[in-house]
């Protein structure tokens, strides 16, 4: 005994000291013709969850249990030349030359893994319990009841627990015992997991239940899980219809304070997206030549410089040629058109005319579970905050600064606002400069979630009017609700009929709701002169 | 008492105005059609097909650029969205020469080939009737004029007008480009309809058809002039104008602009959709291409450029550009879009009144 | 669209308008059996909280002269929108003559009832010339197929004359009305408006930017007006005022403050009090 022990320490072996034996009867069944004895013995085996169990299952899992004759074994050893017998752990001498290793088949190999999972369920470390927790969820058969039993009597860990809850729930939904199974309902009926309601779906009919209690307590239960996934689901799509709204938004917010000062429509305001993100694309490119360690910071240096692009091609647009158009809204409309079009061209012949990678920061990327079925990737929630801070930004600029005062008072009567001493001239080319400013965050932001290539500001311009149109003349707040109700419309409407179906359904409620309030939805009632 | 319809008709035009509407029947009707068919291929005065459908095209153009200027010009309702009508009006003609294939398609159905493709077994109901030609000619005035009222209806009843008119207008035709894309629709999704063989039974690609359709695009381009001509003089131009200027005043003095409004936009796009019919069969497809943004802008570039409030304006411009673009888009493809921008930033810039104002400025310091 | 039934009346000169052409139709002349064109009970319009009327209460007998006065914030000019269905009130009720209710009818609804308006800027039509500025505003049949087949007969002709002489623009008949001096402009807009033949003119400072010789030949012809027609006249001009002679309404803070004679509301207390008073 001593130098058989001597002889395992001096080989490194795993411990296998002072634990006693297997069945090895048992042990011999693993090797059995059918698959049904084979099962039994796994069964059996895994119930006490000792080391040695574990190690030889784990070895049939991986075909490493092999059978010769009558002798089950397993080989070690550096170069795999010890064989230790399955049973006794002991060394088999002399070490056989021919063998074969045990058929193990889907249905034995199922078996096989949740044998193993539950008995890592007791193991010391935390983290593998959890793993191990988390794979017996949804496949726990009624013979693991017992095991299942003994974890959750020892456990301490609430996540683990949880989970373990649940799956001793769901092994037994198969318990002979109608007490039992409606207990396990009861506990199913609590889960946020989309299987639960797979699990007790069956249980409906009365030929797999016979218990009339157990099925209408699967019904209730169905019905608890289905409210929450639903609720997971809307909640999922006012998300993303939040993430919508925030690009809607930003690039709303520059058409909305132009069209205020000025009473124009900037048809090249996607074209300003464009510059903000292929300013991006450029510092992003910077970074990677220059700054390989901080590349991932490359977003915060991408943001000023975005605005600071944009906004200067806003105020040479607005110096060159749209301020020369004063008082002509529709040629204006033409004539950025126009602008638009050079602007298109010349980022093809810039950057070419295929899309840039533009990539997430590290930070930036995966999500965050909120519940079961709703990941909210980070990149969007990132997005969303950026946009509250930017119309932090915009709104204290507005309200608290002296260039604020004299855009709102230019918005609300040019003229008048003229005579004492607004000088308007600047005042436009700022709040253009401002507008496009924004519109260049706005590609930032875009550059994030879509493609980057010259046409990107088409794709979002046409929903940025209607936010425009739907909010109203110069009205921040406004182009604030529009734009995050058109985004969450927007993503119900695409849940349910489809991206194209959406378009037009947003196109004509934009359409009727402006026959109630044509000039908008928060625009200022007045005595107002409409020529 | 009563001048006499037809006299007013005729005084609709100066005498100058209607001498170079014969000189322009005779060509488009008579000279380039014969030069097409009876002048040997060789021969130097041959006109080509080349020339023949780019010349039928234009025309188609040039239709739908006074009927945007009757609009835009007249009615001071500027549209983002006139594609949508002209292309609607393309589609109603290209589902009858889809049905006049018959079994000659790549499947040998009786189906049109992007159905067979999809494997739909029959017709959507939308699709029938699409066989008779006369009731297609209906559809072709029908439905582009029937959007139009009801669009025109809520946006002009709720007094949406200016740059907000414009922007919606953009998003209708914007949607309707979608809706098309969609194989769902039954439109042929991407590619939209092709490989057109004949009308009415006669070889779409012959000489004869190909002069046959170039004449007509002149007659009704004529027509249209005619109309429009007649339109802008009467009361009805008048007052039109009037709503343009001052459209408070004019309800106040009694008139609904709505109904007004309303006319000269569905007839306008009714112009607009028989001028698709006829530009479909002579370019040979139809596409959702043609309802995208861009192409409805382009509209008012031509008319923008040739002069707007005037009839020939819309015309000259359809042609200029359209002349330009076929050449310019050959010899540097890469720069037309640079050229596109400009020629809408210049005009709008420094030649508000296009090429018709610049001319009449032109003569009037010659006076001087 | 109509709220009222009115018979379809055929006094268009066209001829061509049918019954079942879309538009409003002609209006049967107002019923004034009680003596009183215009009932304004109760109005009240407030924007975004600002109480630009405020429960105002005023009737305008047929064929009087009466005058408005009140300082600028008042009410004088959304009263008129009110009148004419540019603003809709918040509460009260618009009755022309004892039957037509203005608050359901649009704008031109109410001009084709007879209600003539003039802005306090006179809007013509810049591009048009003199003539043609009032063929448009001639009393005809205005629906629009109407318009299409519409040809200026002799009868018309000889109208638009008469009012062309009345004005005193028969030698600017041709002439793009953008083109005419401010005065001018004033007078094109008060014979658009006689070419209306409206039962009531509400009239907003007629004689802004005249000279004392245009305006006196002003108050001349608005007291001809004066019997067969109705007339509100909104001015700031005391002296224009006395020449007209009628009746004095002073608004102020969206409700009436006074009425009677020039005179008697000049020694008004509290209209003294709000002319002088801050």
């Amino acid at each position: 005994m001593k130098l058989f022990f001597l002889a395992l320490l001096l080989f490194g072996l795993p411990a296998t000291n002072a634990l006693a034996a297997l069945d090895p009867a048992l042990v011999k069944q693993l090797a059995a013709e059918e698959s049904d004895d084979k099962i039994s013995a796994i069964q059996q085996l895994s119930a006490d969850a000792s080391p040695e169990a574990v190690k030889v299952l784990k070895a049939m899992a991986e075909d490493a249990l092999l059978v010769t004759g009558e002798t089950v074994f397993i080989l070690e050893g550096e170069d795999g030349n010890l064989a230790l017998d399955a049973a006794t752990g002991k060394l088999v001498v002399p070490a056989p030359k021919t063998y074969e290793s045990i058929t193990v088949n889907n249905r034995v190999r199922s078996t096989l893994t949740n044998a193993l999972a539950a008995m890592r369920l007791f193991d010391p470390d935390r983290a593998v319990r959890l793993v191990a927790a988390t794979e017996l969820q949804s496949n726990a058969g009624i013979e693991m009841v017992p095991i299942l039993a003994r974890a959750l009597a020892k456990e301490a860990d609430a996540e683990i627990l949880t989970l373990l809850k649940q799956a001793h729930a769901q092994a037994n939904l198969a318990n002979p015992d109608a007490a039992a199974r409606l207990a396990a309902v009861d506990v199913l009926a609590k889960s946020t997991s989309p299987a639960s309601r797979g699990l007790l779906l069956p249980l409906l009919e009365p030929a797999n239940e016979p218990d009339v209690k157990v099925r209408e307590a699967a019904g209730q239960a169905i019905k608890a899980i289905e409210s929450r996934l639903v609720l997971g689901e809307i909640l999922g799509q006012i998300f993303s219809g939040l993430s919508l709204g925030s690009i809607l938004l930003l690039a709303a917010l520059g058409l909305a304070i132009i069209y205020g000062v000025m009473g124009v429509i900037n048809m090249a305001h996607g074209e300003l997206l464009m510059v903000g993100a292929y300013a991006t694309y450029f510092i992003q490119t910077l970074f990677r030549a220059t700054l390989p360690d901080y590349v991932d910071w490359y977003l915060l240096a991408a943001i000023p410089v975005a605005f600071l692009v944009a906004a200067l091609v806003g105020m040479l647009l607005e110096r060159t040629v749209i301020r020369h158009l004063y008082g002509r809204p529709l040629e204006t409309l033409l004539a950025t058109w126009g602008l638009s079009l050079i602007l298109i061209q010349a980022a093809r012949m810039l950057f070419g005319a295929q899309n840039v990678a533009v990539a997430n920061p590290v930070w930036m990327s995966g999500g965050v579970e909120i519940m079961a079925g709703l990941v909210l990737p980070w990149n969007r929630i990132v997005i969303i905050g950026f946009t509250l801070f930017v119309l932090t930004l915009v709104w204290v600029l507005m309200q608290k600064t002296r260039l604020g005062l004299f855009v709102r008072a230019v918005t609300q009567n040019r003229a008048m606002a003229g005579c004492v001493g607004v000088p308007t001239a600047r005042v436009d080319t700022l709040a253009f400069g401002l507008g496009a400013g924004i519109a260049g965050l706005g590609g930032v932001a875009l550059s994030q979630i879509a493609n980057v290539g010259p046409d990107m500001g088409q794709g979002y311009i046409v929903d940025s009017f209607l936010v425009v149109v739907l909010g109203g003349v110069g009205q921040l707040a406004g182009a604030v609700w529009a734009a995050l109700g058109l985004g969450v419309v927007t993503k119900f409407l695409e849940g349910w009929s489809g991206a194209v179906i959406a378009k037009i359904v947003v196109l004509v409620i934009v359409i009727l709701v402006i026959q109630k309030r044509p000039q908008g939805l928060f625009a200022l009632k007045g005595r107002s002169v409409d020529n | 008492m009563r001048t006499p319809f037809t006299l007013r008709f005729l005084a609709a035009m100066p005498r100058s105005g209607w001498i170079a509407m014969g000189l322009f029947a005779a060509i488009t009707l008579v000279l380039m059609p014969a030069l097409h068919l009876f002048v040997p291929e060789s021969h130097p005065l041959h006109v080509s097909n080349y020339v023949i459908t780019l010349g039928g095209k234009i025309m188609c153009y040039a239709i739908v650029a006074v009927a945007m200027d009757l609009v835009w010009g007249y009615g001071g309702i500027l549209s983002l969205g006139h594609g949508v009508f002209f292309a609607l009006g393309g589609y109603a003609f290209g589902m009858y020469l889809m049905r006049e294939i018959g079994t000659d398609g790549s499947y040998q159905s009786h189906l049109p080939d992007f159905m067979v493709f999809l494997d739909w077994k029959e017709l959507p109901w939308y699709w029938a009737g699409s066989d008779s030609f006369l009731l297609t000619l209906l559809l072709v005035l029908a439905v582009p004029s029937l959007v139009a009222y009801v669009f025109g209806y809520f946006a002009f009843r709720s007094r949406i007008k200016g740059v907000y008119f414009a922007i919606i207008t953009q998003a209708l035709t914007f949607a309707a480009m979608l809706l098309f894309f969609r194989n769902e629709t039954g439109f042929g999704g991407n590619n939209g309809f092709t490989d057109f063989k004949r009308i009415l039974g006669y070889d779409i690609t012959s000489p004869e058809m190909r002069a046959t359709l170039f004449a007509l695009s002149a007659l009704v381009l004529m027509l249209t002039l005619l109309v429009g001509r007649y339109l802008v003089i009467s009361k009805f131009g008048r007052i039109l104008a009037a709503i343009r200027d001052a459209e408070s005043r004019v309800m106040f003095i009694g008139y609904n602009p709505l109904h007004y409004k309303l006319l000269i936009w569905t007839v306008s796009a009714m112009l607009c959709g028989i001028a698709g019919a006829l530009y479909v069969p002579q370019v040979g497809i139809i596409n959702p291409g043609e309802m995208s943004p861009a192409n409805s802008i382009e509209i008012a570039i031509w008319v923008a450029v040739g002069g707007r409030g005037t009839l020939i304006g819309p015309v000259i411009g359809a042609g200029l550009v359209n002349a330009f673009k076929s050449y310019f888009t050959v010899a540097f493809p890469e720069y037309w879009l640079f050229f596109l921008g400009a020629l809408f930033v210049g005009v709008t810039l420094w030649l508000p009144e296009g090429v018709v104002g610049l001319w009449k400025r032109i003569k009037a310091r010659g006076k001087a | 669209m109509n709220s009222k039934p009115v018979s379809v009346e055929a006094e268009n000169q066209g001829g061509e308008g049918s019954a079942q052409v879309v538009g409003h139709v002609l209006q049967p002349g107002v019923d004034i059996s009680h003596k009183v064109i215009l009932y304004l009970e109760d109005i009240s319009v407030s924007f975004d909280g600002f109480k630009a009327l405020n429960n105002l209460n005023m009737t305008i007998d047929a064929g009087e002269l009466r005058c408005i006065i009140g300082p600028n914030g008042a009410g004088k000019t959304t009263m008129m929108d009110v009148i004419t269905g540019k603003t809709r009130p918040d509460s009260g009720t618009c009755f022309f003559g004892q039957t037509l209710d203005l608050t359901r009818m649009t704008e031109p609804e109410i001009a084709h009832a007879g209600i003539g308006r003039k802005f306090q800027k006179p809007t013509i039509f810049e591009n048009h010339t003199v003539f043609e500025n009032l063929e448009l505003a001639m009393k005809t049949d205005k629906r629009v197929w109407a318009s299409l087949f519409a040809w200026l007969d002799r009868e018309g002709r000889d109208k638009i004359a008469d009012t062309l002489k009345l004005i005193r623009l028969d030698q600017e008949a041709d002439r793009q009305a953008g083109l005419l001096s401010h005065g001018q402009k004033q007078w094109l807009e008060i014979g658009m408006l006689l070419m209306q033949e409206p039962q009531l003119l509400l009239l907003d400072e007629p004689v802004a930017g005249m000279t004392d010789d245009e305006t006196e030949r002003t108050a001349e012809l608005f007291k001809s007006l004066a019997g067969k027609h109705s007339l509100v006249v909104v001015e700031h001009d005391m002296a224009f005022i006395e020449q007209l002679g009628g009746k004095v309404t002073v608004l102020h803070e969206g409700s009436v403050l006074a009425e009677g004679s020039l005179a008697k509301v000049q020694a008004d207390q509290r209209v003294i009090e709000v002319y002088l008073g801050r």
